[in-house]
């Protein structure tokens, strides 16, 4: 265990440092670099300009500079609002919460119903329910995120009445409950693709585990059939589940970008288009580095729980 | 479609097995056929509307669908919603299908020399992919689009730098698998060059995954566009595509949802026609990998 985990904490590591040049490049693909907001200032001089680089050390080699960039990185120093001067962590870690318990209250309505409708279609093959549900997936992954959410919008909020069209709480008003309320909508708009998603990995998954040997064993040994789906087929089947659940995560995280901007959910997704509106440079690029490291930290978790789960691959 | 023949060598290539097996797969036909309306319907439809999209006629905002002409409505700004609706749908058709082409063609270029290279280029290739791979999608495209001035070349190119990764990984997985079969060893005993032995006897025999990822990378290019014109950093107006037509749609969602419903269903068939297709081609073509 403890080689399987250096080994893949390593692996990490490394798609951590890739993952900071790609975001560098990206930076200093923008046409005027970082300077590109001072560029608009009419007021700027071209000294003024020369002076401002060599402040901000951008009159260095592009290695330096990156290098200088991780390090404080690392360090916690993740540069200045441009809009209100607090520190890029700072301004994340007051959006974090909105996005994790969106993205939290979805997984968990994807996970329970994408494994119901998985295992359903898998044990009862080619019937109309799994038909239904493969073209159902099908059609859910080519909805807009954005669109559903309208149309959720229309329907439950401005006909029904039953639901709040947007915002995570009502003012004055902080109970659970109310929280509650406001979550409905949005985690289920941001479920949607992941239901698909989820089943249709489920389904085979599923299919895959039933026609095993021990599934054989233990119908032979005269286990009812209830409990050798629930027991045998479908722990196993399960497993895989929790490495896709790693991997959809930067999906996970552009559909709670769109969600929180439909229903005007006051978590990172909106905060990145805030600064891009404000050319909040150092908190876009904080956010873009945040995101992929939540990805990668999320992937390392997977893959560890899946190594305590299963004896097989911390061994091989 | 030359390249099915070549590997499959049938006398006709409509008489294929993968040609029949395609046509009996009925979603994907239904998806043809949309997709194929769509199309024509885009093309054509312009022309023969009585209204022109850009065409702003205060008097008649906001007219419901079926009146005075308008058979979708107006928009805020009395402009006719079918005649955006087609016109969008050239942009977002086009974009869609121009980003495809461009994330295949680097897809591919990657794939086939990092599956065949192997090594330390295999290394340092898909490495990069899985870099690219860790950020989700829409905050790299956001990004770049609001740094590089938005044109529909520009949203195009951006949409192919954040969508060539998927397939590359089916490229290298399908080339490394293929580079060990004996007519590779054949063209290498030949004294056939590396780059002829990669594009022209490797590539021919992975062309149906790429195919089948081709197909699947218009549904999600043309997903992306609209995600981003939404989101108001995508297509400008008043150029027209079916993200942006949404854009302001939220406001007016209480006195004018059709606004909203239409050109969101325009993208969902659109989009639902070419994963239809994409299935099809993957039970006709077989392909294993299992890429939703």
């Amino acid at each position: 265990m403890p080689a399987f985990l250096l080994k893949r904490l390593m692996q990490s590591v490394m798609l951590l440092v890739i993952v900071s040049i790609v975001g560098f490049v990206v930076l200093n693909l923008i046409p005027g670099g970082p300077m590109a907001q001072y560029a608009l200032d009419p007021g700027m001089t071209q000294e003024d300009m020369n002076r401002l680089a060599e402040q901000l050390g951008l009159n260095r080699p592009l290695w330096v500079q990156y290098l200088d960039w991780i390090w404080r990185l690392v360090q916690g120093d993740w540069g200045t609002s441009f809009r209100d001067g607090s520190p890029v962590l700072d301004v994340i870690g007051r959006h974090v919460f909105a996005t994790l318990l969106l993205m939290g209250s979805s997984t968990v309505i994807a996970v329970a119903v994408g494994t119901w409708i998985g295992i359903r279609g898998a044990t009862h093959r080619y019937s109309t329910f799994d038909y239904l549900a493969t073209v159902g997936a099908m059609i859910a992954l080519s909805i807009p995120t954005f669109w559903f959410g309208l149309i959720g919008i229309y329907v439950f909020s401005l006909k029904l009445g039953w639901l709040p069209a947007g915002n995570m709480y009502t003012i004055g008003d902080g109970s659970v409950l109310n929280y509650l309320h406001h979550l409905i909508m949005p985690s289920t708009v941001l479920a949607l693709v992941h239901i698909a998603i989820w089943s249709r990995f489920m389904r085979a998954a599923t299919l895959d585990a039933i026609s095993q040997e021990f599934v054989k064993t233990a119908r032979a040994k005269g286990v009812g059939e209830r409990r050798v789906i629930l027991k045998h087929v479908v722990g196993n089947a399960l497993l895989p589940m929790i490495t896709l659940a790693g991997v959809q995560l930067p999906s996970l995280l552009t559909g709670a970008l769109v969600t929180e901007t439909v229903f005007t959910w006051p978590g990172m997704g909106r905060l990145f288009l805030d600064s891009l509106g404000y050319s909040d440079y150092p908190v876009v690029m904080g956010l873009l580095i945040f995101s992929a490291i939540l990805t990668i930290a999320g992937n390392l978790i997977a893959d560890i729980v899946v190594a305590l789960v299963d004896p097989r691959i911390r061994l091989a | 479609m030359t390249t099915f023949s070549a590997v499959h060598t049938p006398s006709r290539w409509w008489q294929s097995r993968v040609m029949r097996r395609f046509m009996e797969h009925r979603l994907a036909l239904l998806g043809l056929s949309m997709i194929t309306l769509l199309t024509l319907a885009c093309i054509v439809g312009p022309s023969l509307l009585p209204y022109d999209s850009l065409s702003i006629d205060l008097r008649a905002r906001f007219a419901p669908p079926l009146s005075g002409g308008h058979y979708l409505g107006t928009d805020p700004l009395g402009r006719d919603v079918a005649a955006r609706l087609l016109m969008a749908g050239r942009i977002s058709l086009l974009v869609g299908f121009t980003a495809m082409l461009l994330s295949i063609v680097v897809g591919t270029v990657v794939g086939v020399i990092a599956g065949y290279q192997g090594g330390w280029i295999n290394a340092v290739l898909m490495r990069t992919v899985d870099g690219f791979l860790s950020y989700p999608s829409i905050f790299l495209l956001l990004a770049l689009a609001a740094a590089l001035k938005p044109s529909p070349v520009m949203i195009t190119v951006i949409i192919a730098v954040t969508s060539w990764m998927e397939v590359a990984r089916i490229v290298e997985a399908e080339v490394r698998s293929l580079k060990e079969r004996e007519f590779v060893l054949a063209g290498r005993m030949l004294g056939l060059g590396r780059a002829h032995i990669m594009f022209r006897e490797i590539l021919p025999n992975a062309m149906g995954p790429i195919i089948v990822a081709a197909t699947l990378t218009v549904a999600r290019a043309i997903l992306l566009e609209a995600y981003v014109s939404f989101l108001g950093f995508g297509i400008q107006p008043p150029l027209p595509s079916w993200g942006n037509m949404l854009n302001g749609a939220q406001q007016y969602l209480g006195s004018a949802p059709w606004l909203a419903i239409i050109p969101g269903a325009a993208i969902t068939i659109a989009v639902t026609s070419f994963n239809f297709i994409g299935d099809g081609l993957r039970d006709a073509l077989d392909v294993r990998h299992d890429t939703i």
